[in-house]
C-alpha cells in the first residue's frame, strides 16, 4: 500500500510555528491525532524554521507528539547532531529526512546513519544542483542506493526522493521524472520512490488539480510514498483510488472502507 | 503612438510571429531601435510583469513572452547605439552559498532583463566574496539574493553583512527573495526590499535604479 508522509508538523507552517513558540500541546496533538486518522503512515517533524532555536524546538516537539503517535515519526533536519538527539527520544524505528548526494551533507549524514535502525528519504541532489534528465535522476538514485547499501541499509529502508520540478518552466518535466521513476523502480524492486509533490504545479493556478493528477501518474511509474498533508481529503482519496487501480486493494476492501467512512468522495 | 500600443498588445498576447513583423514594420517606418525597445517591448513586459505579479499570467506565459520578446531584441540590436546597450542599470543575483535552488532565481533574472536592466547571473551556490567581487567588476547598483531553503537563509545576512565589511553597501541595493523570504526577514537583515515573484522583483529593481 501507498505510504503517506504527513507533512504537517514543520515551523514553515505559520500555525505550527505559533504552536511551538507558545508550546501548545493541545494544537500540536490535535494535529497529529488528525494526520494519523486520515491515514498518515508516518508524521514528518521539522523544527528548523525558527533560526537558532531548532533544537530546543525539535525537543519539546517530539516530548509533546511521543505520547499520542501511534505510526512512526519521519524526523526532518539537516543537522546530524539534532537527528541524533531525535533518534534517541523516539520509540519506534523513525524515517529520517534525508541524505543527499551534497558532499557535506552525505559526509555528515553517512556515519549517522551507520547501524541505526531507521528508514532513509536519500535525495537525488549532488552540488551540481537539481538534476537535469531522467538519466541524471537514475544514475543519481543508483549511487545512492549504492552506497546506503555499502553501510547495512536495506533496499526496502531506502526511500528516494527523485526531486519533482516545476512543469511550468519546461512541459517536459513531468515525463523526466515519470521516466526516471519507472526506471528506477524496475532496477531495484525493493526501494521505495517518494517525494513532494507541489513542485511540479509550482508558477500554474489551480494547484492542486495538477498535484492530485501526477500523484496518480507518478504511482503507475512507481512512487509508493509521499510527503503531504495528509487532511487534503481530495489527494488522499485520489491516492487511495489509484492504489486500488493499480492492483494494490485485494477485494477493493480499502477502498471500500475509505467510501463508508467518508474519506473517499466521487 | 499607436504602433507602442500594438507592440505591447501583441507581446502580450504571445503572438510571436506578429511581434517580429511590428518591429520590422516599425524600423521601416522610420521609428528609432531605441523607442521600439523601450516604448514598445520593455513597456509590454513591464505589463506582463504587472500580470504575473497579479496572478492574470502565468510563468509559461511568462516564458513565452520573453522569447518573443527576445526574438524582438535580436532585429534591434545591431541597430541600437552604444548609450542605449551600455547605459542600462546593473544587476548581480545569483543563489547564496549552500543553497542550489535556480529556478525562481532565473524567472526574476529573465524579468529584470525584460525590463531592460542588464542581469547578470552568477548561478547558484555563491560566496559572499564571489558577490563582492561582481558587484566591483560589474560596477553594479543591484545586488538580488535568493535562498529557497530555510536554513540558508541566514546566508543572505552573511552575505549583505560582507558586502558592508567591503565598503560597497552604499554603491548598491539590495533585494531578496525565495519561497521561506518576508519583508520582515529583509527589513532584519538590513535589505533594501523584498519581492515575492519575478513580476514584482523586475518592477522594484526598475524602481531602485530610479533612485541613484
Amino acid at each position: 500500500m501507498f505510504q503517506v508522509i504527513g507533512e504537517r508538523i514543520n515551523t514553515s507552517r505559520k500555525k505550527i510555528q505559533a504552536a511551538v513558540t507558545n508550546r501548545d500541546t493541545d494544537y500540536i496533538q490535535n494535529d497529529v491525532k488528525n494526520q494519523q486518522e486520515a491515514g498518515a503512515d508516518f508524521i514528518d517533524v521539522n523544527a528548523g524554521a525558527r533560526i537558532g532555536h531548532e533544537k530546543e524546538d525539535m525537543k519539546w516537539l517530539l516530548d509533546t507528539i511521543g505520547p499520542i503517535a501511534t505510526v512512526p515519526l519521519c524526523l526532518d533536519s539537516p543537522d546530524p547532531a539534532i537527528l541524533e538527539m531525535a533518534y534517541g527520544m523516539v520509540d519506534k524505528p523513525p524515517m529520517i529526512n534525508s541524505i543527499s548526494l551534497e558532499k557535506e551533507r552525505f559526509d555528515t549524514m553517512m556515519p549517522f546513519l551507520k547501524g541505526k535502525e531507521c528508514k532513509i528519504i536519500a535525495l537525488c541532489m549532488d552540488d551540481t544542483g537539481m538534476p537535469v534528465s531522467s538519466d541524471d535522476i537514475i544514475a543519481r538514485a543508483q549511487k545512492l542506493v549504492a552506497q546506503l547499501e555499502s553501510i547495512g541499509m536495506k533496499q526496502d529502508a531506502i526511500y528516494i526522493d527523485p526531486l519533482v520540478q516545476p512543469i511550468s518552466t519546461d512541459s517536459t518535466k513531468g515525463t523526466m521524472v515519470l521516466d526516471a521513476v519507472r526506471q528506477i523502480k524496475n532496477q531495484y524492486p525493493k526501494v521505495h520512490i517518494t517525494g513532494g509533490l507541489s513542485n511540479i504545479s509550482y508558477g500554474l493556478p489551480e494547484r492542486k488539480i495538477i498535484n492530485r493528477t501526477f500523484v496518480t501518474l507518478m504511482m503507475d511509474a512507481g512512487m509508493d510514498s509521499a510527503i503531504i498533508d495528509p487532511l487534503d481529503s481530495k489527494i488522499m482519496a485520489a491516492i487511495r483510488t489509484a492504489d486500488m487501480l493499480l492492483g494494490n486493494d485485494n477485494f477493493c476492501m480499502a477502498y471500500l472502507k475509505g467510501v463508508r467512512s467518508g474519506i473517499i468522495k466521487s | 503612438m499607436t504602433d507602442f500600443n500594438e507592440i505591447k498588445e501583441t507581446l502580450v498576447n504571445l503572438d510571436e510571429q506578429r511581434l517580429i513583423q511590428l518591429v520590422n514594420d516599425a524600423l521601416e517606418k522610420g521609428i528609432p531601435a531605441g523607442d521600439i525597445l523601450n516604448k514598445g517591448l520593455i513597456a509590454g513586459m513591464d505589463i506582463v510583469g504587472e500580470k504575473m505579479e497579479n496572478e492574470d499570467m502565468f510563468i509559461p506565459e511568462v516564458l513565452m513572452a520573453a522569447r518573443a520578446m527576445g526574438k524582438g531584441v535580436e532585429i534591434l540590436k545591431p541597430l541600437l547605439g552604444e548609450e542605449e546597450t551600455s547605459a542600462r542599470g546593473s544587476v548581480i543575483i545569483g543563489t547564496v552559498k549552500g543553497d542550489l535552488h535556480d529556478i525562481g532565481k532565473n524567472l526574476v533574472a529573465m524579468m529584470i532583463e525584460s525590463a531592460g536592466l542588464t542581469a547578470h547571473n552568477l548561478g547558484v551556490d555563491i560566496a559572499p566574496e564571489e558577490f563582492v567581487r561582481m558587484i566591483k567588476e560589474k560596477n553594479a547598483s543591484i545586488l538580488c539574493l535568493s535562498a529557497l531553503l530555510t536554513t540558508t537563509m541566514p546566508m543572505m545576512k552573511q552575505t549583505i553583512d560582507a558586502v558592508v565589511e567591503s565598503g560597497l553597501r552604499d554603491q548598491v541595493k539590495i533585494m531578496v527573495g525565495g519561497a521561506p523570504v518576508t519583508q520582515a526577514f529583509a527589513d532584519e537583515i538590513g535589505a533594501d526590499a523584498f519581492a515575492s515573484d519575478a513580476g514584482s522583483a523586475a518592477k522594484t529593481a526598475k524602481a531602485l535604479v530610479n533612485q541613484f
